[in-house]
């Protein structure tokens, strides 16, 4: 790795990640104002390109657990997850994640995604986090901060909660914790057995895997969206955001709504 | 009518907070009709509302023309595929009207896989008879709110004044002497295996054509069991899929000339005397790609959420993440303007993707002389861009700004470094409340923007 691949990270950094504010992550170039948090660990490149990669892959799943998934989205998020590990291909790095245990190195990976997951006001209470920034705290506004006080006191290995579905929130983060190993790990299997083009195994996974993904996260049958949705009412964060949360539990109110209207 | 009607409260029954936003009633469609009289909406239950401008009237010049509610039906309902264990959404993807003929209004809804070309006739309601029905009859709702605001534009005077502003899309309903349940004059289904992005009705007038992800049908507006398949991109190997189609339309005058966008940012011009199948672009327009901005997003963020024709054919306007370009037909390589819409967003698009927002689709439209183009960004802002001067505006649609005769001043993104004090900075930016949908009106400058659940309709002020 000569200084001109060095510097082609660098640029890579910057463009892929957010910088200059305080507490978002380092890039390893400009002053940064304020926090400890990022002072403390700088992300390597690395592990920044690792963490996406297992966002994507994540977000590849839910999206299965959704009622149609998005086609358009999902093609983008593969391509995007193939990108990375053509790149990593090159680098090399891909030939050591193949050789890692999966047990432990699952853990590892978890970890790294939950970093990028954790809102700005967990980071700001010292854990050893990159600082990362993730936009939850500016966007999802007040309501999201029960959600935070929530997901900070569950154990410091937590799974990714704030990605896409607010149904994740609602299980047991023992429960998270378990099924997303397991489901981690058969993405990682897959991908470790097949050549370097397996990402388009995905495909194939994701069309069949329907029904795996059943027993993955249980209580999530996602065959209507309304049924989940009832138990999501008192949780409703009405501010969330691009989140595909398919609640329709206010269409039963509307339907009454509209009744009482119509009798009147 | 009373001059109290302008400072009427908002009722509060009807009165939905913001933040509560009944998922039903988000409006995920707006679309002006041919002459401009008609503004049709469509939300993600299902649900057509229709509003009709009022015609002017001596007496009250400052009710000049305003909106309201004309009629509304149920378009779509939610079903459920059997064979895949899936819902279909009855959320209303797209709008367009047919040109008017006679007496009679057409228009074409679409959820994800079912086409439906609706009619009513002005005036009048056809109940019972066998072969047509109109929609349900709903009483006009009077706008709940109603304020005039003149904004300024650059240093100029192109003041815009907000006319119609409704806090809800449920509409009133009163008991008809004979309930009627609405029937769709033609249902086009079946035809999709993907979800419809796009309908465009063509300048025949006899034809329009569907496009899903991966397929663009056309169909005829007189056979509902049968379609011809003009583009397929599906791979043979699904596992081999790496762009989908995005949006489509046909030229507005040549019958024989349609575009389609795809979701890695290219757009293709197809021309269906050549071939039956189109599969082989006339014209083929893309960017090169800029090395310096090369990031693992870059695809998405190129990938194209809209595509329109000027309104005189000569161009076709894109709408990709960050941007809105303008092409010429003629030349293929490059877009002639590219117009950053929130470019500050360009050192966020980690936490963008984390979010699911860098998949939002932003939708764009020309005005009707083709000099100024409109698009919708986030935290209730849209923008405007005018070709000719080069000028451009934010403007926010909210109730909290839209005081009675008050001066909506444009609102500025503060990138970084000293906030001024009317200045909102990146980071307080609500990402939830985006502006996706945007309609102008053909001829005038009337434009309805769609925030979530609510409606804005803003006229400018000619004094």
């Amino acid at each position: 790795m000569g200084e001109e691949e060095g510097l082609h990270q660098t640029q890579l950094l910057d463009t892929m990640f957010v910088r200059g504010l305080k507490r978002k992550c380092f890039d390893g170039e400009e002053d940064i104002e304020g926090t400890l948090a990022g002072i403390k660990a700088i992300p390597s490149y690395n592990l920044q390109r690792q963490s996406l990669l297992d966002m994507s892959l994540v977000k590849l799943q839910l999206c299965h657990m959704l009622v149609e998934p998005n086609l358009c989205r999902s093609v983008l998020i593969a391509n995007t997850v193939r990108q990375i590990q053509e790149e990593m291909t090159q680098d090399g790095t891909w030939q050591m994640i193949n050789t890692q245990s999966t047990g432990q190195a699952s853990l590892d990976r978890l970890v790294s995604t939950d970093i990028l997951c954790r809102s700005s006001r967990e980071q700001a209470e010292g854990k050893h986090v990159p600082g990362y920034s993730t936009f939850d705290k500016d966007f999802e506004g007040d309501q999201a901060q029960d959600n935070s006080e929530t997901m900070s006191t569950a154990s410091s290995v937590q799974t990714p909660r704030n990605l896409q579905s607010n149904v994740w929130e609602m299980e047991n983060a023992q429960e998270n914790k378990g099924n997303f190993q397991k489901s981690l790990d058969q993405i990682f299997e897959t991908l470790e057995n097949k050549s370097p083009n397996s990402v388009e195994d995905l495909f194939s996974e994701v069309d069949n895997s329907y029904y795996d993904l059943d027993t993955m996260l249980t209580g999530m049958m996602s065959n209507t969206k309304m049924g989940h949705c009832d138990g999501l009412e008192t949780f409703a964060s009405p501010t969330s955001t691009a989140s595909n949360s398919n609640c329709k539990s206010d269409l039963n109110e509307l339907d009454h709504i509209v009744e009482i209207l119509v009798e009147s | 009518m009373e001059e109290d009607v302008e400072t009427r409260k908002i009722s509060s029954s009807f009165l939905r907070d913001h933040s509560y936003a009944t998922e039903a009633d988000i409006i995920s469609t707006v679309e002006f009709n041919h002459t401009g009289e008609l503004l049709a909406t469509g939300d993600k239950g299902g649900r057509v509302v229709i509003f009709q401008r009022e015609q002017e009237s001596k007496n009250q010049p400052h009710r000049r023309g305003e909106y309201n509610v004309y009629s509304t039906f149920q378009s779509h309902e939610p079903e459920f595929d059997y064979l895949k264990s899936l819902e279909i959404e009855e959320k209303i993807n797209k709008i367009r009207w047919l040109p008017q003929q006679n007496a009679a209004y057409f228009l074409l809804s679409t959820n994800d896989k079912t086409v439906k070309l609706w009619k009513d006739e002005d005036g009048e309601w056809r109940m019972g008879s066998r072969c047509l029905r109109a929609p349900t009859m709903v009483e006009p709702v009077s706008p709940l709110c109603r304020v005039l605001v003149r904004v300024r534009w650059g240093s100029g005077t192109c003041p815009w004044v907000l006319t119609l502003c409704l806090s809800s899309q449920v509409p009133v309903l009163r008991p008809m002497d004979l309930m009627v349940e609405a029937t769709p004059r033609r249902v086009f289904a079946n035809a999709h295996t993907y979800h419809i992005n796009s309908i465009s009705v063509n300048s025949d007038y006899e034809t329009y054509m569907s496009a899903d992800d991966l397929r663009i049908n056309l169909w005829n507006f007189e056979i509902t069991n049968q379609s011809f398949n003009i583009v397929d991109i599906k791979p043979a190997n699904m596992e081999e899929l790496t762009e989908v189609i995005t949006a489509a339309e046909f030229h507005p005058h040549h019958c024989n000339t349609f575009v389609y966008s795809s979701s890695k940012g290219t757009i293709r011009l197809c021309d269906m005397r050549t071939s039956a199948l189109c599969d082989r672009h006339a014209k083929f327009f893309e960017e090169p790609e800029d090395p310096s901005n090369r990031s693992f997003f870059s695809e998405i963020i190129s990938s194209i959420s809209d595509v329109k024709f000027s309104h005189s054919g000569r161009y076709i306007m894109t709408r990709d993440y960050l941007t809105v370009k303008v092409w010429d037909l003629n030349m293929e390589n490059r877009p002639i303007e590219t117009y950053q819409v929130h470019d500050y967003l360009r050192s966020k698009l980690c936490s963008l993707y984390e979010n699911d927002c860098i998949f939002d689709k932003f939708e764009c439209v020309w005005n009707g002389s083709d000099s100024v183009i409109m698009t919708g960004s986030y935290n209730n802002f849209f923008r405007m861009f005018d070709r000719n001067t080069k000028r451009d505006v934010t403007l926010e649609a909210s109730r909290e700004n839209s005081k009675p005769r008050a001066i909506l001043k444009p609102r500025k993104v503060c990138v970084g470094g000293k906030r001024r004090k009317d200045e909102i900075s990146v980071d307080s930016l609500d990402f939830s409340k985006k502006i996706l949908h945007t309609a102008w009106h053909p001829a005038e400058n009337i434009i309805a923007v769609a925030a979530t659940n609510n409606l804005y309709i803003f006229q400018d002020k000619v004094n």
